[in-house]
């Protein structure tokens, strides 16, 4: 047998390009007569536009074009509403979606306003220098819970309130768990807004070809078939006159996935307008404004337990802030509502929640995407009760956990993807005690905490737990051909900003074919190469392309078995893959490589029995019954410096399960950075909007990401519950390592301060507000 | 207005007219199609656009063309001499998986090769200062701890 692909470290296919700058990013295509654009974008976050007044700007020098919103004519259409509302009983929904420029009023600062094309990118940026707007300034809509106040003004004329959604969910009954608890917390818990700030930024390149009437376009998107079927359907062309390829990109995180950006209509239409290339690439600046966000709830949240910590019930009520228009529909805010439950037995439970509009930068998933919220939620109200109630914090959620045996699980309400909330499989016990034992709980608690504390250190401790949905329908597919040369072609539909698809995808279809890795060559995020699929998000190119991955390939295999059991006159039983040969077991001299035999099935010549297929190929498509339930526990031990109140995390673990794993060291790596993220979001990262909806940290300058002197190395381990909705067992993992961070440093924090009764309960937290919170918990102490 | 000048890039000279207020990083990027070298935040804070300047670490966002007059150039283009023939601490990057999305490679590897020249044996604080000037939001900078490491060993091997 040869070597198994699956599950090991396998180093990736796709790095050598990467590192010798030979990959191809959107910001790479070059070509002849290229035009480039940029946008003059509103300074106001809301305001009526009273005149556009051009000034010249069309006879400056090189500019070869300038549109706003009169000139697009029917063109100009709000987008689509991306995911329709769920089918939930108690439900109010306001479709308001993106226009491709603003007309009469500005919603968010940097909405765009008016498009200039021109020979350079420094010369559109010099003519939007040109070009006056005059605006009537509006009140702006920031606060959320201002925002619904009666006299608030409205982010869109047309409705009467800045409600977007509101939406009730519930399971059980609460009224009755609040009557029979012995006690009930209540508390207030925010979270506020954060940037995903992929180092590359969005880019777009379109280019229309008359003589094939082609259209096509390179996108920094996680999405090109939908793309490409949008845009087709926008510009009255088929489909198949429209390719759409994502490169190579510079990470993704969510907001490559918002659809359809403002810049890829406009650019579209503009480059069959103006007959040349046209190129758009985002600077810094416009990614704070333009590109979508994500995280501001305000949740007041009730918890009911029993004097024991067993659980009764769980209550919720949440305002989520959409920011100017919502063109994804609920997903954010249901996602929060589902995670609340967690890993634990809440047998009632009552969740309510207003989306809200403001005059801020839209919002839609960023990796969590709502997730970090509900742990957030229901993890403080945990710790905070357990306190309450002196009871021992880790001894209460093992009281509550989903037993092994308890699953599938039903939660009884409805999901992201529109199934009820069923968790397919878990194991959270192990996890945690996995979890206790490599952060030392017991004896940093007992031991190291007090010696340290008494010698004047302020360290903390926390562990927390997670469930994610992952992995969720509909579907994607793959192609698997193996070709003359022994190389073996593969292609999805689903784009890759770094995740390592070109090789985990290799490594899948390796093993069927008995190919060699490198001999493997994926492509994805290309329209032409492989038409049908959804795109990459909520953690699913693994779980959902992945499996189509595996479906094709063992087609293939049966394939390759099947002529080459003709061809040497073997049993099919008989044969083995390796090397990339076919070879009679035993007999290694009797083999035919698998480039002979991809040439004899698509031979030139002569007759073939009916219904045989030509070529060594397949397609499948893998499409899940619904999402599988990835779990997780994260531990920190953190110290704060008593005089900057700045961090130093000593020690950071994470126990994951994500099923079957199908690469460690990707999957590794895909942990790491999301905690880094989650370290960023939890202590560094904070958009700042003052009460005019204007942002004040909008460069990379006054946001701080972390960096290597932040984000401590990660003690990683595993737990393996294969989901049994999927072949593979897989789950997904792109999001884990950043969904429960938030939660941890407000409970790790909590636990450093415990003397003075410090209780955190909103994120981002930074140095400035860990000392105004810690200062305000000693003076109540003191009253 | 245009200003001629000359430059060498990755020991080849060019002789270019450009205007006075083009960046290096676009000269390098859109001027002579060396795309290798990537731009995150075009005001010095991200390292993606990292390239030598006689030998030293420099923004080339921060620096316009002109003012790399007479002077050479090196960008990540020069490291390897073809995808078969990484250098060291490429395969210190490959083998450890120090990259994801690859956005920020360039300039983290053109950071490191003057650093490494200096201290060949760097311990991880070392590593960590140094890369605390590249943003990389993608792997959470254990992996490239670990890839400098063994790029580190790979360089001296090498040179032995
Ligand atoms: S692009 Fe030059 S430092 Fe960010
Ligand atoms: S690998 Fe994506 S930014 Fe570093």
């Amino acid at each position: 047998m040869s070597t198994r692909h699956f599950g090991q470290p396998i180093k990736r296919n796709e790095d050598p390009r990467l590192l010798t700058g030979r990959a191809l990013f959107t910001d790479d295509v070059q070509m002849a007569g290229m035009l480039h654009v940029a946008f003059l974008r509103s300074d106001l976050a809301h305001a009526r536009i009273r005149e556009i007044d051009l000034g010249g700007v069309q006879e400056r020098p090189g500019v070869a074009a300038v549109y706003t919103a009169d000139d697009l004519g029917d063109f100009w259409q709000p987008g689509p509403l991306l995911v329709p509302p769920p089918p939930v009983e108690q439900i109010e929904f306001h479709q308001r979606t993106q226009v491709p420029l603003a007309k009469e009023k500005v919603r968010h600062a940097g909405e765009a306003i008016v498009m200039v094309v021109a020979e350079s990118r420094y010369i559109a940026e010099d003519a939007l220098d040109d070009i006056y707007v005059d605006y009537e300034p509006l009140d702006a809509v920031v606060d959320l819970e201002a925002a619904l106040a009666d006299d608030a003004p409205l982010v869109h004329d047309d409705l009467e309130r800045n409600v977007s959604a509101s939406v009730v969910q519930s399971k059980g009954n609460w009224a009755q768990a609040e009557a029979e608890a012995d006690t009930v917390i209540r508390r207030r818990l925010l979270y506020d807004r954060g940037t995903a700030a992929a180092m590359e930024n969005r880019g777009i390149v379109a280019s229309w070809d008359e003589k094939s009437q082609q259209l096509t376009i390179w996108d920094t998107t996680q999405a090109p078939i939908a793309i490409r079927n949008g845009l087709a359907a926008m510009l009255g062309l088929s489909e198949h006159q429209v390719r759409v390829i994502a490169p190579f990109i510079g990470g993704g995180f969510g907001p490559k996935i918002m659809m359809f950006y403002p810049e890829e209509v406009l650019l579209a239409w503009a480059a069959l307008q103006l007959g040349r290339p046209l190129k758009w690439i985002e600077d810094r600046e416009e990614n704070f404004y333009a590109t979508t966000q994500e995280r501001g709830q305000v949740h007041d949240a009730a918890i009911a337990l029993k004097r024991d910590g067993t659980v009764l019930g769980v209550k919720d009520a949440f305002l989520h802030d959409a920011g100017a228009y919502a063109p994804y529909g609920l997903t954010v805010p249901i996602s929060s509502q589902c995670t609340i439950l967690g890993p634990y037995v809440i047998p009632n439970y009552h969740s309510e929640f207003v989306s809200v509009f403001t005059n801020k930068p839209i919002v839609t998933p960023y990796r969590g995407a709502g997730r970090q919220h509900g742990v957030f939620v229901i993890e403080r109200l945990l710790d905070i009760a357990a306190r309450e109630m002196s009871l021992d914090t880790m001894e209460v959620r093992r009281r509550n956990f989903i037993r092994p045996d308890q699953f599938p699980y039903a939660n009884e309400i409805i999901f992201q993807d529109f199934t009820s909330l069923v968790y397919d499989s878990g194991n959270y016990e192990p996890a945690l005690d996995r979890a206790l034992e490599l952060i030392g709980y017991e004896a940093f608690t007992r031991e190291e905490q007090p010696r340290r504390e008494a010698a004047g250190e302020r360290v903390g401790i926390a562990v927390v737990n997670y469930v994610e949905g992952t992995g969720i329908g509909p579907y994607e597919g793959a192609r698997v051909n193996v070709t003359a040369s022994g190389k073996v072609s593969v292609a999805t539909g689903v784009g890759t900003q770094g995740q390592g698809h070109f090789t985990s995808f290799a490594q899948i279809v390796a093993d069927q074919v008995g190919a060699a890795i490198e001999d493997v060559h994926v492509v994805t995020g290309d329209t032409d190469l492989f038409y049908w699929g959804a795109g990459t998000f909520a953690s699913r190119g693994a779980v959902v392309a992945g499996n189509a991955m595996h479906a094709a390939a063992a087609k293939v295999r049966a394939k390759i078995l099947k002529l080459a059991g003709d061809r040497l006159e073997a049993a099919e039983e008989d044969l083995e893959l390796v090397d990339g040969q076919v070879r009679v077991k035993g007999v290694p001299e009797t083999s035919i490589s698998l480039g002979e035999l991809a040439l004899e099935a698509n031979p030139m010549r002569g007759g073939v029995k009916p219904g045989t297929e030509p070529g060594l190929e397949a397609t499948e498509y893998f499409g899940p019954e619904r999402g599988a339930t990835a779990s997780g526990v994260h531990a920190i031990i953190l110290k704060v410096d008593p005089e900057t109140f700045l961090l130093e995390i000593e020690k950071y673990v994470v126990v994951h399960d994500c099923g079957t794993v199908i690469n460690p060291l990707i999957l590794d790596g895909q942990i790491q950075g999301g905690v880094a993220q989650g370290i960023g979001n939890a202590f560094y990262e904070q958009l700042h909007f003052d009460e005019n909806g204007a942002l004040r940290n909008a460069s990379l300058m006054d946001y701080l990401l972390p960096t290597a002197t932040d984000v401590p190395n990660i003690v990683s381990d595993h737990v393996v519950t294969p989901s049994p909705l999927n072949p593979l067992g897989v789950k997904g993992a792109g999001e884990a390592g950043a969904i429960p961070v938030g939660a941890l440093f407000a409970q790790a924090l909590d636990n450093a301060f415990r003397d003075i009764g410090l209780e955190v309960r909103e994120i981002p937290l930074s140095p400035n507000r860990l000392f105004e919170l810690v200062s305000e918990a000693v003076a109540e102490g003191a009253r | 207005m245009k200003h001629t000048f000359t430059l060498t890039v990755n020991g080849r000279n060019y002789e270019r007219e450009v205007e006075p207020r083009l960046l290096l990083s676009d000269f390098l990027r859109h001027d002579l199609g060396l795309t290798g070298t990537h731009v995150g935040c075009e005001h010095g804070v991200c390292g993606a656009c990292t390239v030598l300047l006689d030998g030293e670490a420099v923004r080339s966002c921060l620096l316009f063309a002109v003012q790399a007059s007479g002077r050479e150039v090196e960008t990540v283009e020069s490291l390897d001499s073809g995808p078969q023939n990484l250098h060291p601490l490429q395969h210190g990057f490959w083998e450890a998986h120090g990259l994801q999305c690859g956005y920020c490679t360039p300039g983290i590897l053109m950071s490191l090769v003057p650093f490494l020249r200096e201290n060949p044996n760097p311990t991880e604080s070392e590593i960590r200062d140094l890369l605390s000037g590249n943003i990389c939001r993608c792997t959470g900078y254990q992996k490239i701890v670990e890839a400098v490491q063994l790029g580190a060993e790979l360089i001296q091997e090498k040179s032995t």
